[in-house]
């Protein structure tokens, strides 16, 4: 793919061979990636698998060491101011002032973007209702909870409406039912134009994305939308029921078949390799050792993709991709 | 290309940040107070009261009256008395005492009578006869000490033999003008001024950009369309302030407790302590570009603000030191202030006067802050 080429308006990200090697290490490897305008892209993938380096380049942050980028028509590496004023970046870490109330933390933003001061007014006001922030507004942001924080931490990142919204591991430190506030407004976002990148460890926060791509040692594993991947797994998924599964599990982790087995509270979810014929056979014949069991096949999940296409299947990238 | 909405809203917030911390904003009033006290009481280049023993061998009315002379210039006090020389040295090497008059027993002989006069020190041409009435075995090596004892070494000793002193024509007039009555404070003051500003502006500038890396504001600022000269900038401008203020408090309290007047014009004053907050702080910007962290920070401070309270000609006169540490001193901002900023309050010096210090320090300034801008990536 030369990127170079591409002048589709809807296209909002493209990069071909982006690379980033820090000593001997190499943190993102060749991510070739397009996503277009209106989308949640996200990235999943274990900690160290790069995704905040990916998202790094993505800013101009960090210069990659090979490979190119495009991100709303700026090319990459180079010169990437003119991006920051259309672009909102959400860190890992709370990166706001802490020893500055809400109110004035987005005064802050709101002044460094520009923005003219009625506008600046209204904006505030808007973000802090629709934030629910209103009750803290005079709140120090350090002595705030980690949900409110993340909220104050979005608003200050859309504030000044960028087109493309960063998240890197935004609710890795809040409650689910905060989770799914924060997602709804995500999606508010996605519905007013804004194209969302995320990245997350999480799978019911991976699972919200329209597609996600799976990273592992800075590579991409598989890429596409959440049903089409589970829809794709080149692996079956069988649950095992019995009574000594941790004994089950190391009779089932020997056989070369079986892609992964996890025990889930009383229950074994076993990936086996989808040319194996008769999957649940397989599975009762390699326990036959192991008390009485029960086999059933299952539909597969965002987890089970995400353990074929890494971990277990990382020695297997070319089975695991859809 | 600069925003000014955004150098706004960078002071905006260092403002809010440093109302918030009542510490740095204590330390902002606290440090010129205190330090002016202490230091403009405490800091006396005049020597006096140094204590003294004294082995007197010769025990006559003569020799006592000797002692009595010595004590009344108040360079020496008479603290404790020994037997013998050897006595004495062990009291000066156990550091009793900083010096030791010692009266030689033959001190009536030491001394010619002349019969107009009586008793009179010999004539110096008589080579025979001419010798000093005592000896002072000194500690030598504070060399200020040392300096208060060799000024009693030709005391007049008129007093000592009854007679009126003589009108005595000395080779030199000297005429001591903007300090007549040599009071160390009218020195020190203003130059606690460049001190005072020295660590402060340095210390607060130095932890100014570290801090946001520190406490992972950085990651945000970047991501931002601001420039690191906004920054930079944005930065300055309260420190700039609060330099003044100190300023104020140095020289309004250095008037009201030490009497130290401000001769020269504000205007004058205004101009060079802007100029010299102004290198400190693009100094300090610089330095706090290099740290990775406020320790960091704080231990470059002290390497940059040591040199300048002993090599700036605060503490000892700069026209004395060799060479070498005059080219260094004058790289440092403190020095070309500390001449400017006793001449402005002590003998109100005009602007025009100042030029050459004036354009070092500007220069300073501009070459810091472009430093600290290159040196400032907006990269991880």
């Amino acid at each position: 793919m030369t990127i170079s080429q591409q002048t589709d308006p809807e296209v909002v990200v493209s990069t071909a061979g982006l690379t980033r090697r820090f000593g001997p290490k190499t943190a993102v490897d060749a991510v070739d990636l397009t996503i277009t305008r209106g989308e949640i892209f996200g990235f999943l993938g274990p900690n160290g698998s790069g995704k905040t380096t990916l998202m790094r380049m993505l800013t101009g942050l960090l210069i990659p060491s090979e490979g190119r980028a495009r991100v709303l028509g700026v090319d990459l590496p180079g010169k990437p101011e003119p991006l920051k004023q259309k672009i909102g970046y959400m860190t890992q870490s709370f990166s706001h002032y802490r020893d500055l109330t809400v109110t004035e933390n987005l005064d802050f933003a709101a002044r460094i973007y520009g923005l003219p001061r009625r506008r600046r007014k209204t904006r505030i006001e808007t973000l802090l209702q629709r934030y629910d922030l209103e009750a803290q507004a005079h709140q120090i942001a350090g002595s705030m909870s980690g949900g409110q924080r993340q909220k104050l931490a979005l608003a200050a990142a859309v504030l000044h409406e960028p087109l493309l919204l960063f998240l890197d591991e935004p609710t890795s430190a809040v409650d689910p039912e905060t989770r799914r506030q924060f997602w709804a407004r995500l999606f508010d976002l996605v519905d007013g134009g804004t194209t969302i990148i995320v990245s997350t460890h999480f799978m019911d926060e991976a699972e919200r994305c329209h597609r996600i791509a799976i990273l592992e040692t800075g590579i991409t594993r598989i890429e596409g939308a959440p049903p089409d991947l589970m829809a794709g797994l080149k692996a079956n998924v069988i649950e095992v029921t019995g009574d000594q599964l941790r004994h089950a599990k190391d009779l089932l982790d020997a056989d070369p078949a079986v892609l992964s087995s996890a025990q889930i509270g009383a229950r074994l979810r076993v990936l086996v390799r989808k040319d194996q014929a008769d999957p649940e056979a397989h599975v009762a014949a390699l326990l036959h050792d192991a008390g009485p069991v029960t086999c059933h096949r299952t539909r597969a999940n965002l987890e089970d993709v995400f353990v074929a296409a890494t971990g277990g299947g990382a020695a297997r990238p070319a089975e695991a991709a859809a | 290309m600069i925003s000014i909405g955004r150098i706004g809203a960078i002071l905006k917030k260092e403002l809010l940040q440093l109302r918030r911390d009542r510490m740095t904003f204590g330390m902002v009033i606290m440090i010129p107070l205190i330090q002016l006290v202490l230091f403009g009481y405490a800091i006396n280049t005049n020597i006096r009261h140094i204590p003294v023993g004294l082995v007197d061998q010769d025990q006559s009315g003569l020799s006592r009256m000797l002692v009595q002379m010595v004590g009344t210039t108040q360079v020496v006090d008479f603290t404790q008395t020994y037997a013998t020389p050897q006595q004495a040295q062990q009291a000066l090497t156990a550091a009793e005492v900083r010096a030791v008059l010692i009266i030689p027993p033959d001190l009536p002989a030491r001394l010619v009578r002349i019969p107009a006069i009586g008793a009179a020190p010999p004539p110096a041409t008589d080579m025979a006869s001419a010798r000093p009435v005592a000896q002072w075995i000194v500690d030598g090596s504070d060399t200020m000490i040392a300096a208060g004892i060799k000024s009693l070494r030709s005391m007049p000793l008129t007093e000592l033999f009854r007679q009126p002193p003589n009108r005595v024509v000395p080779t030199f007039e000297v005429a001591l003008f903007y300090n007549p009555e040599q009071r160390s404070a009218v020195n020190i003051v203003p130059g606690l001024v460049g001190i005072i500003l020295t660590m402060t502006m340095i210390m607060f500038t130095s932890a100014a950009i570290v801090r946001e890396s520190e406490r992972g504001n950085m990651e945000m600022l970047i991501n931002t369309p601001v420039r690191p000269i906004e920054l930079m900038i944005g930065k300055i401008i309260p420190y700039m302030v609060i330099g003044l203020v100190q300023v104020a408090i140095i020289l309004g309290l250095g008037y009201l407790l030490f009497n130290v007047p401000v001769n020269g014009s504000l205007w004058v004053l205004l101009v060079v302590t802007l100029l010299f907050i102004g290198a400190s702080l693009s100094l300090g910007l610089v330095l706090s570009t290099i740290a990775t962290n406020q320790l960091q920070a704080m231990q470059m401070t002290v390497f940059i603000l040591l040199p300048s309270i002993l090599l700036s000609g605060f503490m000892f006169p700069f026209d004395g030191m060799p060479g070498p540490a005059q080219a260094i001193a004058q790289l440092l901002p403190a020095t070309h202030f500390m001449q400017m900023i006793r001449g402005v309050v002590l003998r109100d010096a005009a602007l025009i006067d100042m030029a050459g210090g004036m354009l070092w320090m500007a220069g300073f300034m501009v070459f810091g802050l472009i430093v600290a801008t290159l040196r400032f990536r907006k990269r991880l």
